[in-house]
């Protein structure tokens, strides 16, 4: 990694600087928010241009950042004490509640003060073949707030990036050059857009990935309600390379994530095949027939290496991300975090490091803890007893008050993203979530010997 | 109002925050509006009307004292409550994020003045 001269002051933004944003997916549109917002206050004049090829106003794959959709509470709760108020048009549905499925039962999980607190979304236009104009982009949203601030939006894409002497100069498709003071990389994990920023930042090391699974059905808005609620609908099953999957209401669609690792065709079917699944949709209904689209997208398992140089920054799933869920509450963070580096401490590669850096080290070390505790999940999905104590303590949790459902909150935070893992495995070592547990698991054993006799 | 807008839904005129009540959240108006007023010797003094986007509650989130005024929903409102743990967990993380709220209290900070100079 270049350590280009630590102390220089030409590694700060002044008037007239100019950044590129490369990217216009959630990171790039939350670095370019905050950027413009923090040079506002601080009085500085600072212009950026966002590259994006991609339309988010067409549907299917040509708008489509393949994602299941989901805003989550910390994030919704972040969003609107900065002022930034998702619209109707892009919120799909509210969810107020998780449902949780294993083999041997579902209970239903509510948020705290019974508040619709979780968006579901669609990151583009809708999936292939949508007409519903009832449908708004959530990346052209955020997009459009950029431009609105200031922003300029082109639609290029990026061919070279080349760093010279005091700035790095891009080169798009049909051949145009700009030079930039700072050139920030949201590309997602799109790999030959991440060899471009191996160019300007030598020792970046992309991250590591892992297959997942994204399908839409299309349903009438009755159909979703009577069936689905506004509920997020989670399944732990003893499935082979799931850790778990989640059937996503939206408004006239439901989405499908499968979670866990190298995901394919088989394993999904088998999945969507299940009986815990099957029961959920409308009786003799043809899920084929109802599946406008399928993808098998990445996502980042273990963060980037060095994802910054002097003059260079990636942000989002190009950087580090939460493990298995709230990408783009990872985008957020990242992106923010980018943004006020480079505004209030320069955008050399030292302050990148010593300001940037411990944000996605976070990330990073989260995961690890993210690991261990799906890890933990396996066991129980493998488990017909401890799967049966795990609901039958949920559920008796659903008469308590609130804030005495431990394993309740501690479930709906590993699989909404509403907390860090290191604040989960925190209360999973509360002695009373533990003493419950094991009562729960001694009662289920009893069961099972008394069923048996 | 179908389900596209979060928070809980408030019908018209019903209260959300009243004044006396210990308070420990922040509320943002994701869809509609709230006036808020203060009540004294059983009569209402207007104080504000509040829209989409805009939040209200955040003396309960700095102080331990009870709300100082009344807040309810003006024709049917969908409002998000901001819990207190969460934001400061959250504030601890990133400060600016109390960039806006206070940017908002002292707006209205200035908007009090304005009107105790023109009494």
């Amino acid at each position: 990694m270049s350590m280009r001269d630590f102390s220089s002051e030409h590694f700060v933004l002044e008037d007239g600087s100019k950044i590129a944003v490369i990217g216009g997916g959630p990171a790039g549109s939350f670095f370019t928010y905050f950027a413009i917002d923090f040079a506002e206050r601080m009085g500085l004049d600072i212009s950026i241009d966002v590259y994006e090829a991609k339309d988010f106003t067409c549907a299917g794959p040509k708008g489509c950042n393949n994602c299941g959709g989901i805003v989550s509470e910390s994030l919704i709760q972040s969003l609107s004490t900065e002022g930034v108020v998702l619209p109707s048009t892009v919120i799909q549905r509210g969810i107020e509640s998780y449902t949780l499925h294993l083999e041997n039962g579902s209970t239903v999980i509510e948020t705290p003060l019974r508040e619709q607190r979780i968006a579901s979304m669609f990151r583009g236009f809708g999936p292939k073949g949508n007409t519903d104009d009832k449908i708004s982009s959530f990346d052209d949203f955020l997009l459009g707030l950029c431009q609105e601030q200031g922003a300029r939006v082109i639609s290029e894409r990026v061919s070279e990036a080349i760093r010279t002497a005091d700035a790095v100069t891009l080169t798009t498709k049909d051949g145009t050059k700009a030079r930039y003071d700072l050139v920030v990389g949201a590309v997602g994990l799109n790999g030959k857009a991440l060899d471009l920023f191996k160019s300007i930042c030598p020792s970046f090391e992309p991250p590591e990935t892992t297959k997942t699974y994204i399908s839409e059905f299309q349903m009438e808005p009755e159909l979703i309600d009577k069936h689905f609620g506004n509920s997020m609908h989670v399944f732990l099953l003893n499935l082979p390379n799931i850790k778990f999957g989640a059937l996503i209401p939206k408004d006239n669609y439901v989405t499908l994530v499968l979670l866990g690792t190298d995901i394919n065709m088989e394993i999904a079917c088998s999945f969507i095949n299940s009986k815990s699944v099957m029961k959920l949709f409308p009786r003799g209904i043809k899920l084929d027939d109802i599946t406008p689209c399928k993808c098998f997208p990445s996502i980042n398992v273990n963060g980037a290496k060095l994802a910054y140089d002097d003059r260079a920054v990636l942000v989002g799933d190009s950087a580090s991300s939460k493990l298995y869920k709230n990408g783009v509450g990872a985008a957020y963070i990242t992106g923010k975090a980018a943004a006020n580096t480079a505004l209030f401490n320069g955008i050399s590669a030292h302050a990148f490091k010593k300001y940037y850096q411990p944000v996605c080290s976070d990330l990073d070390n989260d995961n690890k803890l993210g690991k261990f505790i799906f890890s933990v999940t396996g066991i129980i999905q493998k488990s017909h007893l401890l799967k049966g104590a795990l609901l039958s303590m949920v559920i008796s949790e659903q008469k308590k008050a609130s804030h005495k459902r431990r394993m309740s909150s501690v479930l709906w935070d590993t699989f909404t993203g509403s907390a860090a893992y290191k604040n989960i495995f925190v209360r999973c070592l509360n002695p009373l979530l533990l003493v419950s547990l094991i009562w729960n698991i001694i009662k289920s054993t009893l069961n099972l010997i008394f069923k048996k006799k | 109002m179908r389900n596209s807008k979060l928070g809980r839904l408030y019908r018209d005129g019903e209260i959300v925050i009243h004044k006396g009540d210990e308070g420990s959240c922040l509320f943002v108006i994701q869809e509609g509006k709230v006036e808020v007023f203060d009540e004294n010797g059983g009569g209402e003094v207007k104080i504000a009307d509040l829209g989409a986007g805009e939040f209200f509650g955040e003396m309960g989130l700095f102080e331990k004292d009870v709300r100082s005024c009344t807040v309810r929903a003006s024709g049917n409102a969908k409002i998000l409550t901001i819990d207190k743990k969460n934001f400061y967990k959250t504030i601890q993380k990133d400060p600016t994020l109390a960039y806006r709220l206070l940017q908002k209290m002292s707006f209205r900070l200035r908007e009090l003045n304005k009107k105790v100079t023109q009494v």
